[in-house]
């Protein structure tokens, strides 16, 4: 029995030792990007244009395709993403359609991404001839985006009472009508917070952008135009500490690094804030 | 209050003009056939990628035999030779060894966030946890090439680039991803099976260790199994560390390569239809086939659990 109790005594001892192990490698994560990497962010670190040759060079235009490149993404994926989750929700019988749905996205989901790269490299780029483009490679970044979106929007609209639904129909509504103006209304925050999720997973993608967006910037940055090649953050981070030739990749890599830890950062705190809020309120309201 | 202030007539849906109801009921059938539509779009995409990806793969078959591409060991496009069996090998290496490291710790960590952590701890972990599944994979490979890679040059006298600082960031990366599943696993047990075994005496490590790890089994293999696929498919953070070398590893701190890395280093310069560019292909349908399986295994072992 003592030896039981000894024992216990120093498991429980080690599963704390653990649990602090696994907060301070993360912790240790964390201050290691942002104290190498934020001395280098600058007004002109943000703004001025990459150089090849000779330090000093800037990441302006790669800030400017990321954000680019994840609206249009996002742009082409939320309403299949959405469609196909409130189908999911509120449409599918169990039947083998069904099942086949809910196969495919979860295989979906499952692809790594360089084959997601390879992907758009031989649809988009090669066969469609849109080469190495901001429209290739927001194309293929929405795949990526899809089956996250579908999940989501199936799982927010499962947890809407059935009671709404029930109310809304047996005042004249269209199945149509109550999505629209009950059922998605009273998702959003679940919704808005999917769509964060998937925006920061898109943001720091690289695998995909190298084969279809590629690895260089217009010589017209800020470039509006859907065929230029469009570099991103992750992917110039990558390029400058492996092929890159300029003296000061070391620096560009960190702080890019760290602006780009500093963009999840920002994203994980506008998810939890806002649900954290709703939480409050719908428990000040119950009580 | 503003509806009943409204003067609508009582017979509302009846007096309505029959267009009106009519086009209401054209737009109700045409969402539902864009929301089918949307559905069948997704669930296109995978098959057209095994499609896309497999038949441009297969190609490499009309110059390489299947036997050279799966079991040699020389990779040299110079000379024709095209053997994946290093990068076939190194990817389950790599991610074996990943798993070795990770595994432990990730269980250890999901029965302490679930069972022994006091709240306000529970409340650091979990967005802890959280935050690092959302960190960029370039960024882990960076640490890993400013941290990992001097520290095991300096213990092993060699350059420091190979399979151990690649299976340490990608134990650094499937954590989280394991950890969240298996606490979920465990937290979501009924709380019967515990109380039962404190009734027996028995202590809360015998009682984690003989009934809640046991019962949980199954969702922690979904944890870890999916932290496989994530290390399997991960590119660009072990191509960072790896060394890249097409050659089987003499030892953990020397270059090797996997399938996803040799596909990142050679692609950008493999001419389209080459039976270089053709074989990379192949390996990332190999990649895409592990994954897949991946996915069936992990619904053979969820049916295990709901029987």
């Amino acid at each position: 029995m003592l030896n039981a109790k000894l024992t216990n005594k120093l498991a429980t001892v080690m599963f704390w030792a653990i649990g602090f192990g696994i907060l301070s490698i993360l912790a240790w994560f964390l201050w290691h990007i942002l104290s190498a990497g934020l001395p280098h962010i600058s007004w002109n670190f943000l703004t001025r244009k990459p150089e090849e040759m000779i330090a000093g060079g800037g990441i302006g235009p790669q800030l400017f395709n990321s954000f680019y490149i994840l609206f249009l993404s996002l742009l082409f994926s939320i309403p299949f993403g959405i469609g196909a989750g409130i189908w999911l929700a509120e449409y599918a019988r169990k039947n083998w359609f069904t099942d086949l749905v809910r196969l495919a996205t979860e295989m979906l989901a499952s692809v790594p991404s360089i084959v997601f790269g390879l992907f758009g490299l031989l649809v988009f780029v090669t066969t469609l001839h849109l080469g190495y483009s901001i429209i290739g490679g927001a194309l293929t970044l929405s795949l990526l985006n899809l089956p996250v979106l579908v999940r989501v929007t199936e799982e927010t609209l499962r947890a809407v009472p059935d009671s709404y639904r029930e109310a809304s129909l047996a005042l004249g509504a269209t199945k149509w009508q109550t999505i629209r103006k009950v059922l998605l209304p009273s998702a959003l925050p679940g919704l808005v917070t999917g769509v964060t999720l998937v925006a920061g997973r898109a943001l720091g993608e690289s695998a995909i952008l190298i084969f279809t967006a590629g690895v260089s910037v217009s010589r017209f940055a800020p470039d509006l135009n859907l065929f230029a090649s469009g570099e991103t953050l992750s992917v110039h981070l990558w390029y400058v500490r492996s092929e890159g030739l300029v003296p000061d990749a070391t620096q560009i890599a960190e702080g890019t690094a760290a602006l780009l830890v500093l963009v999840v950062l920002i994203l994980n705190l506008l998810i939890a804030l806002p649900s954290r809020l709703y939480q409050r309120k719908m428990a000040g309201k119950s009580s | 209050m503003d509806i009943a202030l409204k003067e609508t007539p009582s017979d509302d849906r009846t007096s309505a003009p029959p267009s009106w109801n009519n086009r209401r009921r054209r737009t109700d059938r045409v969402m539902h056939g864009l929301f089918v539509g949307s559905a069948a779009f997704v669930s296109l995409i995978i098959f057209s990628i095994i499609l896309f990806v497999g038949s441009q793969g297969v190609k490499t078959f009309t110059d390489v035999s299947f036997f050279q591409f799966f079991f040699s060991l020389d990779w040299t496009p110079a000379e024709h030779q095209f053997g994946a069996g290093v990068f076939i090998l190194g990817s389950f290496l790599v991610t074996g060894l990943a798993l070795v490291i990770a595994v432990p710790f990730a269980v250890a960590g999901a029965v302490f966030m679930s069972k022994i952590a006091p709240s306000w701890m529970r409340e650091i972990m979990r967005p802890a946890t959280d935050l690092f599944v959302g960190i960029p994979s370039v960024v882990y490979g960076l640490v890993g090439l400013t941290t990992f890679v001097p520290i095991i040059a300096k213990l092993t006298g060699t350059a420091g680039f190979g399979v151990l600082p690649a299976a340490l960031i990608l134990a650094i990366m499937i954590l989280p991803t394991i950890i969240s599943v298996s606490e979920d696993a465990i937290r979501t047990l009924p709380s019967s099976l515990e109380e039962a075994s404190y009734a027996l005496g028995a202590t809360r490590w015998q009682t984690i260790g003989k009934v809640l790890l046991p019962a949980a089994t199954p969702g922690i293999l979904t944890g870890v199994i999916l932290g496989m696929g994530r290390a399997i498919g991960e590119a660009m953070a072990v191509q960072m560390v790896i060394g890249n070398a097409p050659l089987l590893p003499k030892g953990v701190a020397e270059p090797t390569s996997v399938l996803t890395t040799q596909i990142v280093k050679e692609m950008l310069n493999a001419p389209f239809g080459s039976t270089l560019s053709n074989a990379l292909f192949l390996m990332s349908l190999v990649l895409l086939l592990v994954s897949l399986s991946l996915i069936l295994i992990i619904r053979i072992v969820a049916r295990r659990r709901s029987v």
